[in-house]
């Protein structure tokens, strides 16, 4: 039903001695809202601009529609891009702006009349035609952008973080907006990000990345319960992440306890990254617990508590919204679904760990490397 | 220490133009000297305008300013957006080049091009004049370059890059997006080139005096031929003249600059 | 940009200055090395050279002074402009700009008339001694036609002018530097305890000094080489390179030794550019724009 329109095959992009991408294999279809999601640095932009046509990978091929374009310029490429800070031309009011596109592709005058005033309503902006791009606000420049490359009538449409330069109230508004419009056209976006919370709410299809890699492909809430990696879990929500054994299917052992969980197909006591989500864990009297710790640090974070609990060394987080004085001993438990777990990688032992919201952060790190030794 | 300086300043501006209001006085003058205030005339303004030879060595001086300086804006232009797109190393290598003209001076530019022209004329081609209008067009154009590509370098590494990605991204080719959109950016670089090339070019005098033949004399040099002997008045007059049109340039530039400035200003605080 | 349309359209630019800056050097160098009469390569021009020895050190003293006079009196006029209002400094700096483009000869030439014996600053002082005279009383014992000064044709009178030709170049860069001065750099110096003179000498000057080294730098090379203001306001003692090598050209129609002499003053300046980019400046030479 839905075609692949584009495919990335083993690109890799190096600048200045730095691989930035190191082998991207991605296919997009049509009608996809696609979000690359991951932290600075990540190769995303890369990416993006790749496909965009503004830079020419290095090795690998990408294919439109079933033909290779790595040379093709951009302005030669069915696709449209919402740049970062707008990019809006100030030499040109509003209506010139989004008839910039049109009129280079030498399309007649009333065509140009029509489509311009059409996606002046669709971007909410009608009446702006002869404003200049200085008199309007930045949620209003953003539109503009977006009616600019929507014209065209592009087959994709590319978003460079475009929602990053305004305030949280507008950013939720504009997220809604923009999905409206690509179900309402039927285009597919490529959206670039680094917050976790938009391309969760907005994507049909998240791709995370880090260090110039594909870490995980998938639907928002399969990436959200089932990341694969200690990346991903730390990466998207917050996760604390344990170490532990898998000793059969659906069982596994940590912190010396043996727990029902409900992941299986890994080896017979195979070392793993155990995952278990601050909003999953249920604060019980410590008789009736699975594990018992202390608490060292509660924080109110308005819908709910942030409240650090140590269990032999180990610093878990847990979202509760019960208050939880500092210094009470309280009790785990964990439902079996809530108990997610994931192959060892080379991102196991770097996140989830919780130890860096304490006070007593460096004597716990003395600590913590004491133990280890 | 604020109204010090302010005083200073304004003794300064007056030694700055005492000269000049010397000059503008004396175009009014009856008499011949420069020192002694006969009478107040215009008559040496009349004399101005019916002096064919003054005249044309003001159109000589017009037509060598002029073309010098739109080729020198149009090239330089060109090469500053090439020169922006270098690698760092060889970026460096064309400022140093841009800023020989620039740091030698007059007299060693005047020197080399004039023994350039002579070698090339006389010994290679075997001409007996080798210094034409063409000569000093082009000692005028080179020396006009650096000013109009440090006047729109600036600009254009101010620019917005992804002001350039957008018009290719919209369907312009690389000539379309420069015409339609960065030469509206660098504007105001281009325009503060070509005037300051103008003006460089209209009062240049020891370059010329260096490079030009017998057949093609502009008005500074004349000047200097002149200032041999006690001069006459009506140069006053067009002394006055020409400070007052390069006054009303500037003005003009500094109005236009500060109204843009106003309009974006007025606009953001919409 | 893709290097290879960077490279396009730069090219045609690169070989226009070395055609017509480059290679009229290495013209110049081939001139100063050959003999004016046989047109053999020779040192005669070299050793010639000797002998305006004095000249050149005579032009260097006088080129170094009337830089420090410009610094001197033209930092104070930049550091005002540099804290006006906005509008008021693109006017002054418009106005310190105009006499530059304005021809120096004829405002050369108001100097003589300005400073002449029968001139009129000398005009003035006798007409006023005059005046003094007629009071009667102590100051009748006034010589007639007292007051006239020499003024003209003096060394003085010389630096005079090239103060006066050079000055806009030494007010503009330091502006231009003084002006991109972070105040809030000046803000945290007062906060630290500096007074006003502290701040400036711990942190206004420091931070001026690409500007001052830019400025002397404008003025040193074209004083350096000027041939008028000495001829105009100078005697036959004040005679400077500039005007040795303009007689070369000219009358003496020795365009070997006037090449040769250029050179010199060419490496001159040379090693004055060098001293001001090793310790300052913008390397894009962007700092007088």
């Amino acid at each position: 039903m839905s075609k692949e329109l584009i495919r990335l095959r083993d690109l890799v992009m190096e600048f200045d001695g730095e691989r930035i991408l190191d082998g991207i294999n991605l296919y997009i279809n049509d009608h996809e809202f696609l979000t690359l999601l991951g932290p600075s640095g990540c190769g995303k932009t890369t990416t993006l601009r790749i496909i965009g046509g503004f830079l020419t990978p290095t090795s690998g091929t990408v294919t439109f529609d079933g033909a290779t374009i790595n040379d093709v310029p951009p302005y030669k490429r069915q696709i449209n891009t919402v740049f970062q800070r707008y990019a809006l031309f100030p030499h040109l009011d509003v209506y010139d702006n989004i008839a910039f596109g049109l009129r280079v592709a030498k399309v007649p005058k009333n065509e140009i009349d029509q489509r311009v005033r059409e996606m002046l309503e669709i971007v909410s902006l009608k009446g702006y035609e002869n404003r200049h791009i200085d008199s309007l606000s930045g949620g209003q420049q953003q539109r503009v952008a977006i009616a600019r490359a929507l014209v065209n009538r592009p087959k994709v449409l590319l978003l460079d973080e475009p929602l990053g330069a305004l305030d949280l109230r507008l950013r939720k508004d504009m997220q809604n907006e923009l999905k409206r419009i690509q179900q309402a056209l039927g285009i597919t976006f490529i959206y670039v990000t680094h917050d976790q919370e938009e391309a969760l709410s907005m994507s049909d299809t998240i791709v995370v990345m880090d260090k110039g890699r594909i870490q995980q492909i998938g639907k928002p809430e399969d990436i959200y319960n089932e990341p694969k990696n200690a990346f991903v879990a730390d990466f998207i929500g917050e996760s604390n992440i344990l170490d532990g054994v898998m000793l059969s299917d659906y069982r596994v052992r940590f912190f010396d306890r043996t727990f029902e969980c409900v992941d299986k197909g890994f080896a017979e006591n195979e070392p793993v990254d155990v995952v278990i989500r601050p909003e999953d864990v249920d604060v019980v009297p410590p008789k009736q617990g699975h594990l018992v710790g202390k608490v060292t640090a509660i924080t109110f974070k308005g819908l709910n508590y942030d409240i650090i609990v140590e269990f032999k060394g180990f610093k878990w987080l847990i979202q509760s919204t019960d208050y939880q004085a500092v210094g009470s001993t309280i009790g785990i438990r964990l439902n079996p679904e809530d108990i997610h777990i994931m192959h060892k990688s080379e991102y196991s032992g770097m996140f989830g760990d919780y130890s860096s919201y304490s006070a007593e952060y460096d004597e716990l790190t003395e600590d913590a490397e004491d133990e280890e030794a | 220490m604020k109204r010090t300086n302010r005083f200073i300043t304004i003794l300064i501006f007056i030694f700055l133009y005492i000269p000049m209001a010397v000059l503008v006085v004396a175009s009014f003058n009856t008499g011949k000297n420069i020192t002694h205030f006969d009478g107040f005339t215009l008559q040496q303004y009349a004399k101005l305008f019916r002096d064919d030879k003054l005249l044309e060595l003001l159109r000589n001086s017009l037509i060598v300013s002029v073309l010098a300086s739109l080729i020198a804006t149009a090239f330089g232009t060109v090469a500053a957006v090439g020169i922006n797109g270098l690698n760092p190393k060889l970026r460096k290598v064309a400022m140093n080049l841009t800023n020989i003209p620039m740091t030698n001076p007059d007299i060693v530019t005047g020197v080399s091009l004039s023994l350039l022209f002579v070698f090339v004329g006389s010994r290679m081609l075997g001409q007996r004049n080798s210094l034409t209008f063409w000569t000093l067009l082009i000692a005028h154009v080179t020396f006009n370059l650096p000013y109009v590509i440090l006047n729109v370098m600036p600009k254009l590494k101010q620019m917005d890059e992804s002001l350039t990605n957008a018009a290719l991204d919209l369907g312009c080719t690389h000539i379309q997006a420069f015409f339609k959109v960065t030469i509206h950016e660098i504007m105001p670089g281009i325009i503060s080139g070509a005037i300051m090339a103008f003006t460089m070019s209209l009062d240049d005098f020891v370059i010329s005096y260096f490079v030009t033949g017998l057949d093609f004399v502009t008005l500074p040099v004349e000047i200097y031929s002149y200032t041999k002997k006690p001069i006459q008045p009506k140069i006053y007059a067009m002394f006055t003249l020409l400070f007052l049109l390069i006054f009303v340039l500037m003005v003009i530039s500094n109005v236009i600059q500060l109204m843009g400035d106003r309009k974006r200003q007025e606009a953001r605080n919409k | 940009m893709k290097k290879r349309n960077a490279v396009l359209l730069s090219t045609p630019y690169l070989i226009w200055m070395v055609l017509f800056t480059l290679i009229p050097l290495g013209v110049v160098v081939y001139y100063a090395l050959t003999d004016p009469g046989t047109g053999e390569f020779s040192f005669i021009n070299i050793r010639q050279m000797g002998m305006y020895l004095p000249v050149l050190w005579s032009s260097i003293l006088y080129s170094l002074v009337s830089a420090v006079v410009c610094l001197v009196i033209g930092y104070p006029v930049a550091y005002y402009i540099a804290h006006c209002s906005q509008t008021a400094q693109k006017f002054l700096y418009m106005l310190v700009m105009l006499p530059m483009c304005m021809s120096f000869l004829l405002r050369t030439l108001a100097w003589v008339g300005l400073l002449n014996d029968q001139g009129i600053i000398n005009n003035f002082l006798v007409a006023f001694f005059n005046w003094l005279r007629s009071l009667g009383g102590i100051f009748s014992g006034i010589p007639q036609d007292f007051g006239r000064l020499t003024l003209i044709r003096t060394p003085g009178a010389v630096v005079l002018g090239m103060v006066y030709n050079y000055l806009p170049y030494m007010i503009l860069p330091l502006y231009s530097t003084i002006v991109k001065i972070d105040h809030r750099l000046i803000e945290a110096a007062e906060d630290l305890g500096c007074n006003g003179v502290q701040t400036f000498r711990r942190v206004i000057l420091p931070l001026s000094v690409p500007g001052i080294l830019s400025g002397m730098t404008m003025v040193f090379v074209p004083a350096v080489s000027t041939f008028y203001i000495s001829q105009k306001m100078g005697s036959s003692s004040t005679v400077l390179i500039g005007d040795v090598i303009e007689r070369q050209f000219k009358q003496g129609n020795n365009p070997n030794l006037g090449a040769a002499l250029s050179i010199v003053l060419m490496l001159l300046v040379f090693v004055c550019t060098g001293i001001m980019n090793r310790f300052g400046g913008d390397d894009e030479g962007s700092v007088m724009v």
